[in-house]
């Protein structure tokens, strides 16, 4: 058996699973400290169904706490951020378009020295050991905790971001982290460095919550490896989790997808949330949601980690309907719907009040909803539905067909059927959809570098590629048979010389729980 | 009538000049961000149009050299940016009054205002081809037998070259093989043109422009109006088509982002034909629009400007047709940047659809 428990900004739900069988599942308010919430969960399911501590095989956790508190702006540590590259890179120096209040509140500081490569791995200008303790020495005196080291084209070569990290730890000492870009970030300075920068800010907090996860844990008599969920869905442990916190920042949308795939039986398919305010239409492909392509703003910072590609519509169950054109949102009454909705005695029509006209949910009192013309219901319906069958449309990569998946309370707005896609999937048990998400255990590996290929020698360099990427999913602990190589990606540079080709693998297997 | 430019102009500048990048030019935020930077440190610009400037002025242009790809790397410093500037006034003995866009698009079309901020220079409300081009060559200089050479190029570390070629062709030749070698990414000033000269040659009044179309596509949507309508509009254009990529094919070949896209219509199929920049607009077989013209890609609803890079399967998009300026239109131009330039056996196409003289004859 194992435990799932998603920790939103909201609600904490948990479940109990056997394999991929819920055995009980709960769902709470969200408690402000980690610990008495997450013991909270563990004995709600005790109730549900009755085990001991050693039955437990592993903890999986899902956590906005990260991504909070840096929108937040709280609980971040004094960081540095360091970068090898001159005398290239001078024009830009490291948080150069952060908002102000963010520097403010890691209290940054930025370095410029000597190092990084060129794009084929020649190098810019050799590492200057006296630079770094200079700039160390300074960071010590402006109380720095936390240290981020990128270097120019560190995903093609990292040695100087290994050293340079070395000589700052030398005279820092062991207390202060050193997060380095390359094992963040892709691609393109700015937004891999910012991606470090946000990951040093967090790493005390990282600390912080991994203890207190584990004592919550430990004290229910539980002894089996705790993991945390990333935003590809798959998982990391505790020992991770304290160097790369910042690899959970978008586990929550994400293990909402997979829960939904779950409990639906898909593995690839459209999931259509609809909440209060918004519906988000993410895509999952053999279990795994889609990834964006492009740059993504975090609490207003560019960076270009991995995060699921989730396109958002102003439609929701509190969404505003213009009585006029029968529009709906992007305004909604939000957690006033209880209040202002007509169905609840208000005076704002919403779309939940369509629904309850239409007949499709029972909610609040249907007389006050009695009067809306039917035709005029049923113009604002298809328009939803005509809304988020292009949505769906839109994220799809090709033309084939895709099942579509609809969880949210406010999914009662979707038809049965889609144009274009057919019936719409409604999978039990979604209340706890994300702790399911959080449970599917597995664990990976990524690369993504940028290779000069010799003709000729493609294959083997692929293989060479696939194979490392193998081995980094068994070190995150999957069951070395169970690893299977779930992305591949080779894009040819365009204006490089030799055969330049940014080539990016993803490989991914069963964590192995030790049975 | 002079302006200046200031870091707030900066957002509507590069949007416009993503839509006048007919699709190519990368991603703007690093020669955007270059530009913020450059005006905070050292102050606004003023831009001059091309009737202001004097007679014996001494204009360069300035652009950036190799592969966008490794500029979101290995970021500029800003004297790389004005390096080549002062090495050219050094070679030619004048000091250089004024600088000047060779392209309006992308990353080109920001760089130059760096360079004036930190030159402390006037920028002429102008550019080379009114356009984006893959080639050194592809500027209306040209025509005018301006040379692109001499030429100055730097790196980041300070290397400096100053090429004195004998055509265009060299230059482009000797310099990307030293771009290579320097990291594949360098900054370039070269063209050099006295003020008569220049408002002969340069397109007038790009700057503007660009500024313009990004703040009209922004009043657009807030007035909730059509902004792909205003582009139309101001652009003197026609929307040549609307509807969904259906497919998208790319291959690297020669430098080049090649490739076609097809997007579906109501009725008919859209095929677009790319190499860094839109090049051929065709629905179901027949012309609509060709190079030199701007075929522009802009989203559906938004009136945001789509490079060819980011383009793929599903997004709703609106295609427009755009006069170049009409010198392009000229017999040794089409032979310069026709489709048969690129490879393609057609008339080029103007974007109200009539065919041209075809290049190549007397060039």
């Amino acid at each position: 058996m194992h435990i799932g428990i998603d920790v939103g900004g909201t609600n904490t739900d948990a479940v109990l699973m056997n394999g991929v069988h819920v055995l009980a599942g709960v769902k709470h308010s969200t408690t402000p400290d980690v610990t008495s919430g997450i013991v909270q969960a563990i004995e709600d399911l005790r109730t549900g169904h009755e085990f001991v501590g050693s039955d437990i095989d592993a903890v999986m956790i899902g956590t906005t706490h990260f991504i909070n508190a840096l929108v937040q702006a709280k609980r971040l540590a004094p960081t540095a951020a360091l970068r090898l590259g001159l005398p290239a890179t001078k024009a830009l120096p490291p948080l150069v378009d952060w908002p102000e209040d963010l520097i403010e509140a890691i209290s940054g500081k930025s370095y410029l020295a000597h190092g990084g490569y060129e794009f084929d791995g020649r190098p810019i200008s050799p590492l200057d050991p006296g630079e770094l303790r200079a700039h160390a020495a300074d960071m010590k005196a402006a109380g720095i905790r936390s240290v981020a080291i990128s270097s120019v084209f560190s995903p093609v070569n990292h040695d100087l971001e290994v050293e340079a990290g070395r000589i700052v730890a030398e005279e820092l000492g062991p207390d202060v982290a050193i997060s380095l870009s390359h094992e963040i970030g892709r691609i393109g300075l700015l937004e891999r460095e910012n991606a470090t920068i946000i990951n040093a800010a967090l790493r005390e907090l990282a600390s912080e919550i991994v203890d207190g996860l584990t004592t919550a844990v430990r004290a229910q008599g539980i002894d089996a490896p705790i993991f945390l969920s990333q935003n590809d869905g798959t998982l990391m442990d505790e020992d991770y989790v304290r160097l790369y916190p910042v690899a959970t920042f978008a586990s929550g949308p994400t293990n909402s997808m997979r829960g939904a795939a779950l409990t639906s039986g898909l593995e690839t398919c459209a999931v259509v949330d609809v909440g209060g305010t918004t519906t988000d239409v993410g895509l999952l492909m053999n279990g795994f949601p889609r990834e964006t392509s492009n740059e993504v703003k975090v609490a207003g910072i560019r960076t270009n980690f991995r995060m699921p590609d989730v396109l958002s519509l102003g439609i929701g169950g509190g969404s505003i309907v213009d009585t006029e054109t029968g529009e709906v949102g992007p305004e909604s009454v939000g957690y006033r719907l209880t209040t202002e909705a007509l169905v609840f005695g208000g005076s704002t029509l919403t779309a939940t009040d369509i629904a309850v006209a239409a007949g499709r949910a029972d909610i609040g009192d249907a007389s006050k909803v009695a009067h809306l013309d039917s035709a005029f219901v049923e113009r604002v319906l298809a328009r939803i539905a005509e809304r988020v069958s292009e949505a769906v449309d839109r994220m799809r990569t090709s033309p084939e067909p895709i099942p579509v998946v609809a969880v949210g309370g406010g999914s009662i707005l979707l038809p049965e059927h889609l144009e274009l896609f057919g019936a719409v999937r409604r999978p039990e048990n979604y209340a706890v959809a994300n702790a399911i998400g959080a449970s599917i255990a597995q664990v990976g590996g990524e690369i993504d570098k940028v290779y000069a290929i010799e003709p000729g020698r493609r294959e083997e360099a692929i293989a060479a590629v696939r194979a490392e990427a193998i081995d980094k999913a068994v070190a995150a602990g999957a069951k070395p048979s169970s690893v299977e190589i779930v992305d591949f990606d080779e894009v040819p540079i365009p204006y490089l010389p030799g055969n330049a080709t940014r080539i990016r693998v993803k490989a991914v297997g069963d964590l192995d729980m030790g049975a | 009538m002079s302006w200046t430019i200031s870091e707030n102009d900066i957002s509507d500048l590069a949007r416009g000049a993503a839509v006048l990048g007919t699709g190519g030019g990368g991603d703007p935020y690093i020669g955007a961000l270059l530009a913020t930077q450059a005006l905070r440190a050292h102050g606004d610009v003023t831009v001059v149009t091309l009737d202001e400037v004097p007679a014996d002025a001494v204009v360069l242009t300035v652009a950036m050299m190799g592969a966008p790809t490794v500029m979101v790397e290995k970021l500029p410093s800003l004297d790389e940016v004005t390096a080549p500037v002062l090495a050219l006034g050094t070679y030619l003995g004048r000091p250089v009054t004024h600088v000047a866009c060779a392209e309006i698009g992308g990353v080109n079309s920001t760089i130059p205002i760096a360079a004036a901020a930190a030159l402390g220079l006037p920028l002429l409300d102008a550019d080379g081809m009114g356009r984006a081009f893959p080639e050194l060559q592809m500027v209306l200089p040209t025509l005018y037998d301006i040379t692109a050479s001499p030429l100055a190029f730097s790196d980041e570390k300070g290397n400096i070259g100053v090429l004195q070629t004998v055509d265009n062709k060299w230059t482009e030749r000797i310099a990307r093989v030293a771009c290579v070698e320097m990291g594949c990414s360098v900054m370039i000033s070269g063209f050099p043109m006295s003020g008569d000269q220049a408002r002969e040659a340069l397109v007038p009044g790009s700057l503007s422009r660009c500024v313009e179309i990004g703040k009209q596509i922004m009043l657009a949507r807030e007035d909730k109006a059509d902004p792909v309508q205003r582009i139309v509009d101001l652009l003197g254009g026609r929307e040549l088509f609307a509807g969904k990529v259906i497919d998208v094919q790319r291959a690297t070949t020669t430098g080049f982002a090649r490739g076609r896209a097809r997007i579906e219509g109501p009725d008919s199929t859209l095929t677009l034909s790319f190499q860094n920049e839109h090049l051929i607009a065709e629905e179901d077989g027949r012309i609509l629009t060709t190079t030199p013209d701007l075929i522009i890609v802009l989203e559906h609803d938004s009136g945001e400007p789509i490079t060819t890079e980011a383009l793929r399967y599903g997004q709703r998009i609106r295609v427009i047709g755009a006069p170049s300026d009409e010198r392009w239109h000229t017999v040794p131009a089409l032979a310069m940047v026709g489709p048969g330039y690129f490879g393609y056996d057609l008339p080029p196409h103007r974007f109200d659809g009539t065919i041209e003289a075809r290049p190549g004859v007397a060039a």
